[in-house]
């Protein structure tokens, strides 16, 4: 068997084959070396349909799917910059910020059951954490990402457009947050039930005609 | 409250209870203008509670007279944000939380996490270690399928026997769970780098005996079960599931080879250390529950096989990498994901490490969950009790759909 592409081969092809996209590869420190290619949000469906009609790749098996929050994470540093103060050369500090994070991620971890190869993992970024978490849901393209995009949706509120059925799975329609955020508080009390006084009574005030009001 | 209560008008002279118009009820169905008979969809919410369920799942069931048009699984009711709570704690401390994924499983499930773990911080397990896990993770095989096969009769009514007697045997491969770990069934056993303890004296001897018994039970199973006409009529044909299907939607351990393709982790990943034995991936022809029953009947023999070759094999030695750290584990920034060949299908973890003692993100790749993708696309057209049927042949464990 042909050992399989490396990524920057598969990033080539993928530049030729799909006019306008714009991959990058993640690299991955942890002894496993597992990178990935990080792809734009408008291309990820063609893509996808590239990476699963390819002949070499035929990546026909989308196992894992996944959201990661990264919420923006201000770094300082401080550097030792040379300036002329006063005419004199000298060594100042200066504080150096650093933003990174401030999005949500989805990763898809993706097999080759035809070839028996893999994995080759792609992953899309939300524009921002608040009103542009959108990205295209690859549904479409697998199968395997109905339930899983629809539980990303649920847990970190990445809004898959292009999803047939993309409702709450694990929590309840009502439910509000999302809790699998980093910055996600949980409630004080999980039976919190308004009981008949103070505030509740105030309101129910409203329903009673003056006479009859307790 | 001001309220105003309108009495209905009751037609005089007419007894209360009859309807109205000419005052009698007709027993013929409600007919068209083309003269066919007049029906309704029924929605119907099979569970939560109900027994075929496997726990509590919910089927909203649309039907038509008989016939299933439209299926939505709801699931949820057993979500404790497992993913969440894994990640507020150190590494070491989400192996108890992994035992109770797929509460039948809690040795392969321990060995996913450990072996994604041992990726991200680069230990190796020593052999014996790979050993133990090989034969823990095929007892528990062995333990999921007679289960799985005995819920599956007993859906489809055959109530208690086949049951009762694959609970028997699985009871006697628990047993030698408990002498090893302490525990039946959350046994908390395995540790990255290798294993929590090394096996107690003589615990491979009674191993070997629980093995050596296991073919004369599954050859009574085989033949009390397997050329059963109503089980047969009841199974083949029924859940069809076709291969593109299966793997488009990620089906994956026996429903995927039921479905003719074969891909098995163990012989694709080759992880531990499956390349050293020699065994076979049973294949189905027709995809249909008959099949999956049958995958995981076959399935039982191959991994006995594995288990002789290993119990012959195991050598001595430790069972613990000495590099790693089960306190203050911290391993390097990077993320990885690993999977084995569960008794259910393909279940990874995929891990962010961002240097601290917690992982930044925990996910856990449930079989269960993805399988049931294609629930609706198998019992559509087929009758209500089929369904049962075929969701019993899925094999799904709630703990490991909500987690």
């Amino acid at each position: 068997m042909m050992p399989m592409q490396t990524l920057e081969e598969i990033k080539k092809r993928l530049e030729s084959a799909v006019p306008g996209v714009c991959v990058e590869i993640v690299s991955n420190d942890s002894p496993c070396q597992q990178r990935s290619l990080l792809v734009d949000r408008d291309h990820g469906p063609q893509v996808a349909a590239w990476l699963r009609r390819d002949d070499a790749l035929r990546l026909d098996y989308l196992s894992n799917v996944t959201g990661v929050d990264w919420p923006e994470v201000v770094t300082k540093q401080k550097i030792k910059v040379k300036r002329k103060v006063d005419g004199v050369e000298k060594e100042v500090e200066e504080v150096v910020q650093t933003r990174s994070g401030g999005y949500l991620e989805a990763v898809y971890h993706l097999y080759s059951m035809e070839l028996k190869q893999g994995a080759v993992v792609i992953r899309m970024r939300t524009g921002d954490r608040d009103q542009q978490n959108k990205l295209p849901s690859l549904t479409p393209i697998w199968r395997s990402a109905e339930l899983q995009e629809r539980e990303i949706y649920d847990l970190f509120g990445i809004v898959f457009e292009g999803h047939p059925d993309l409702r709450r799975i694990l929590m309840w329609d009502g439910f509000e947050a999302h809790p699998m955020r980093r910055d996600y508080v949980e409630p004080d009390d999980y039976e919190y039930e308004p009981t008949p006084h103070d505030s509740v009574l105030a309101k129910a005030k409203a329903h009673y005609p003056p006479e009859v009001a307790p | 409250m001001k309220t105003t209560v309108v009495e209905p008008p009751v037609p005089s002279g007419a007894p209360v209870g009859l309807p109205a118009g000419d005052g009698r009820f007709s027993l013929l169905p409600k007919t068209s203008f083309d003269g066919r008979v007049e029906t309704e969809l029924l929605e119907v919410a099979m569970g939560p509670h109900h027994p075929s369920t496997h726990g509590v799942f919910r089927m909203d069931v649309v039907l038509d007279g008989e016939t299933i048009v439209k299926l939505k699984p709801v699931f949820g009711y057993l979500h404790r944000n497992h993913e969440k709570i894994a990640e507020n704690v150190s590494y070491l401390a989400s192996i108890p939380y992994t035992d109770r994924l797929d509460y039948l499983c809690s040795m392969t499930n321990n060995w996913a996490y450990a072996l994604s773990v041992e990726k991200l911080a680069g230990l190796e397990p020593p052999e014996r270690a790979e050993y133990i896990r090989v034969i823990m993770a095929e007892l528990t095989r062995l333990a999921n399928h007679v289960c799985l096969i005995g819920f599956l009769a007993q859906d489809m009514g055959a109530l208690g026997t086949p049951l009762m007697y694959g609970f028997r045997e699985r009871e006697k491969i628990l047993d030698l769970f408990e002498a090893l770990s302490g525990s039946r069934m959350m046994c908390n056993y395995m540790r990255f780098g290798g294993c929590r303890l090394d096996l107690p004296p003589g615990w491979v001897r009674e191993a070997r005996v629980v093995v050596d018994n296991f073919p004369k039970f599954l050859e009574e199973f085989d033949n009390l079960l397997s050329g059963n006409e109503i089980l047969m009529a009841r199974t083949q044909g029924v859940g069809v599931l076709t291969a593109e299907l299966a793997v488009n939607a990620g089906i994956t351990g026996p429903m995927l080879r039921a479905s003719g393709v074969n891909y098995d982790i163990r012989k694709v990943d080759r992880y531990g250390i499956y390349d050293r034995f020699e065994f076979r991936v049973p294949l189905g022809d027709h995809g249909d529950v008959y099949d999956r029953y049958m995958i995981r009947l076959l399935e039982m023999w191959e991994s006995l096989k594995i288990l002789r070759q290993a119990l012959d094999d195991i050598p001595e030695g430790p069972v613990m990498d000495p590099n790693a750290k089960i306190r203050n584990f911290k391993p390097k920034p990077g993320e990885c994901y690993e999977r084995i060949e569960g008794p259910k299908g393909e279940l990874g973890f995929y891990l962010v490490s961002d240097g601290g003692a917690n992982p930044y993100r925990y996910r856990v790749r449930p079989p269960s969950l993805v399988n049931l993708t294609v629930l609706e696309d198998m019992c559509l057209g087929h009758n209500v009790a089929d369904a049962v049927a075929i969701l019993g042949s899925v094999d799904i464990v709630l703990g490991e759909v909500d987690r």
